[in-house]
């Protein structure tokens, strides 16, 4: 058995040493921050792969590692899920610093970045996955604001275990985040905007902290990157370098890969929008996006296909010279601003005054949440076994009636969506989208898409008349009682019982 | 171990009741008292009793500037209001509830901790820790990597690094907030009897010494039965009504 380090030893660590009950295995990688070791923990029989976090100190006084370190070992316990490492034990300065967490057993997303420009496929699931894992730390209440290639691993399909891993996006280091609740330890701290230089968001630059949709800009970077195999604003390394980001424009990707989408340029370009209001409002919103992109509305973004003239970044320089970029947004609070609702509508089956009331409790809601994206959603009801009639009498596609009676229903909806947003721009256009789904299983359906969609609300309506519900069994109790997320259930009031003659 | 920081009761026993509820469910298993007992309320000898109690039990109680005026009179600075409410708490307190009051300490440490009334460089002073500048003034003044202080009614967390950086954080309440090694840590609950922050419900703060976590608390009493005791008493009706509307 190996002795215990002393405990005022933080010296060289060697395979085989014991730092607090965990046994050194093998340095996994050695890097200019920190290096990582595989530990076991000593007497348990956990299976759960883990990874010891050392800090590496240069020299005496080296707070940027420092303050990181200590940033991260504050942020990592207070966040739970399959988007981050799970956090196991710390150790401190006064010993040993280290952090011990889960050793995630995929692959960082650098070795892609090296193969760069790769497939439009891949960058659009790397894209999904991002903002899927970005939407729930910000749901937590950190903004990572390291978002770069080295920081975002994959889980593996299938996981040592043998049990699936799910492929998710998992994000690590987090030496640089802020969380909503915590002291920012590192506010105070520096002179200079921290950050990794090519993927830093404008307000990053002007050291505003506490923006999700910072995130986003650098997911926009590495999209960017991805496509196209070049840095959109470069690897700068000056102050100056880095503002220039708040003027100077990238290159339309499709002007470097002409099979690039259109609906990808416009979201990678919407990303790195300098402006916060003009990205995405949640990182969600951007995955329903990435998921969805036929339903994408189409802007200038998408068909640009030169930089700006250099008169008008002459006039985005000087406006950049003296703008302060807005406080106050918070990541929990940003993405609650910016919720997806979904409407399951039973627009075949419901009666007029039910598709009414659902109409409107909608139309307020959307009032209610001017930041709100709303999905439509229609079930086709197939059946579980053999060959379905896809054609009606009349020979038109049910899905596509099906669409269409959708779209009639939200005709008054959308012109709520419009007049709560007097200006209509173009994304406000791509504010309300439209989906029928085809499964055998209505509820499980609409279960499935909600999840998937990272929906926060759903709002259906519940047929009232008692036979059909014995008969047919209640879709929305279903919905309501196995939803992750809130579900108001419209009804119509009964009418008064018939005079008994 | 589960420390509970009580500062500012200020004579309100709904407020206190509540506290010391809401701290003994999350389990604490000390307390500490950081002053002004009494003053603005309509319950010192009540307020008081229970502190003498805790203390007679092993709880750590500082004097606070209202304990002090009570006992010696009201400095020539203290506010036409509270000079009012000196007056009257003292003909409502009884000889060993003087004494108790008088025998406070301006101070107590304990392992890592240093509890204060109002700072740590003058605490005879009652100089507020206003900001950074009066918070990196206390944390000199103590060798403690713990400051616990009132005397401000808003809650407040400061910190100091070892190369002299400050920074401040409003808390949220009912977040555990870990107080790393690394640096040293001023912290202020908020008042428990009088809250100004716009907020009525009363403060407090639990901080757990073996992980070095400490957590804001936010409790919800009966401000109503506070302020018409306030009003019953006589004192002055801008009393009752900071209690209701917590500021």
């Amino acid at each position: 058995m190996e002795a215990e380090a002393p405990a005022n030893r933080p010296g060289p660590l060697e395979p085989g040493q014991v730092v607090d009950g965990f046994v050194l295995e093998e340095r996994t990688h050695q890097g200019g921050m920190a290096q990582l070791w595989r530990v076991s923990k000593v007497g348990s029989d956990d299976p759960l792969p883990l990874v010891m976090k050392v800090p590496r100190i240069k020299g005496g006084d080296d707070p940027a590692t420092i303050v990181g370190f200590e940033v991260e070992q504050m942020i990592m316990p207070a966040l739970n899920g399959v988007h981050v490492p799970r956090f196991i034990a710390g150790g401190d300065f006064t010993r040993q610093p280290y952090i011990v967490m889960e050793r995630i057993e995929g692959e960082s997303l650098t070795p892609r970045f090296e193969a760069a420009p790769i497939p439009i496929d891949e960058v659009v699931e790397i894209g999904a996955k991002v903002a899927t894992a970005l939407h729930d730390l910000h749901r937590q209440h950190v903004v990572h604001l390291d978002v770069k290639p080295s920081n975002i691993m994959f889980r593996p399909l299938i996981g040592v275990d043998g049990k699936a891993a799910g492929g998710g996006a998992v994000l690590v280091d987090f030496g640089l985040s802020r969380h909503d609740h915590l002291p920012d330890l590192l506010g105070e701290e520096f002179v200079l905007p921290m950050g990794t230089g090519p993927y830093m968001s404008p307000e990053q630059v002007q050291f505003v902290r506490n923006d999700p949709r910072s995130d986003l800009f650098a997911l926009g970077v590495m999209l960017y990157h991805l496509v196209t195999g070049q840095r959109p604003f470069g690897a700068p390394t000056s102050v100056r370098g880095l503002r220039q980001r708040l003027y100077r424009d990238p290159l339309p990707p499709r002007t470097l890969r002409p099979d690039c989408p259109a609906w990808l340029q416009e979201l990678i370009l919407r990303c790195l929008e300098v402006q916060h209001e003009r990205r995405h409002q949640s990182a969600a919103q951007l995955a329903f996006d990435f998921q969805h992109p036929n339903q994408v509305v189409l802007t200038e973004r998408a068909q640009r296909a030169t930089r700006s003239g250099s008169l008008q970044v002459m006039r985005r320089w000087f406006s950049a010279m003296g703008t302060e970029p807005a406080a106050g947004a918070s990541a929990s609070g940003q993405t609650t601003r910016s919720p997806i609702l979904m409407a399951a509508v039973d627009v075949s089956g419901a009666d007029a005054r039910l598709l009414d009331a659902v109409s409107s409790t909608v139309q307020r809601l959307l009032h209610t949440e001017p930041g709100a994206r709303l999905a439509c959603v229609a079930v086709m009801k197939t059946n579980r076994v053999g060959m379905d009639e896809l054609l009606d009498g009349d020979g038109s596609s049910k899905h596509v009636n099906l669409l269409v009676q959708l779209k009639r229903w939200a005709r008054p909806v959308l012109q709520a969506a419009g007049t709560a947003t007097a200006a209509a721009s173009d994304e406000q256009a791509g504010r309300v989208t439209f989906h029928v789904l085809e499964a055998p299983d209505v509820p499980g359906a609409l279960l499935d898409y909600a999840r998937k969609n990272h929906v926060d609300h759903i709002v259906m309506g519940a047929r009232s008349s008692g036979g059909l519900r014995r008969y047919l069994g209640s879709v929305s109790a279903k919905v309501a009682a196995e939803a992750d997320c809130s579900v108001t259930v419209v009804r119509t009031p009964a009418l008064a019982p018939e005079r008994e003659r | 171990m589960k420390l509970a920081l009580v500062t500012d009761l200020h004579a309100n026993r709904e407020a206190v009741s509540a506290v010391m509820a809401h701290a003994q469910a999350q389990g604490a298993q000390r307390y500490a008292f950081l002053g002004d007992y009494v003053g603005y309320g309509a319950d010192p000898a009540w307020v008081v009793d229970l502190v003498r109690g805790h203390v007679a039990h092993g709880a750590i109680a500082v004097r606070g500037n209202h304990d002090e005026a009570v006992v010696i009179g009201p400095r020539p600075t203290m506010v036409p209001d509270a000079c009012q409410v000196v007056e009257w708490t003292r003909e409502h307190l009884n000889a060993e509830q003087l004494d108790f009051l008088a025998a406070c300490p301006m101070s107590a440490t304990n392992g890592d901790c240093l509890f204060v009334h109002a700072n740590a460089y003058a605490p005879a002073e009652w100089d507020y820790i206003q900001g950074r500048t009066e918070a990196i003034r206390s944390l000199h003044a103590t060798d403690r990597r713990f400051t616990f202080c009132g005397h401000v009614h808003d809650p407040a967390l400061f910190h100091l690094t070892a190369t002299g950086k400050a920074g401040n954080f409003t808390p949220t309440p009912g977040v555990p907030i870990p107080l790393s090694p690394q640096r040293r840590w001023l912290a202020i609950p908020g008042s428990t009897g009088q809250p100004r922050d716009g907020n009525p419900a009363a403060c407090y703060a639990m901080f757990d010494t073996a992980s070095a976590t400490l957590t804001f608390h936010r409790v919800a009493y009966d401000v109503d039965a506070a302020a018409a005791k306030v009003r019953a008493a006589g004192l002055p009706e801008a009393l009752a009504r900071r209690l209701i509307h917590g500021g």
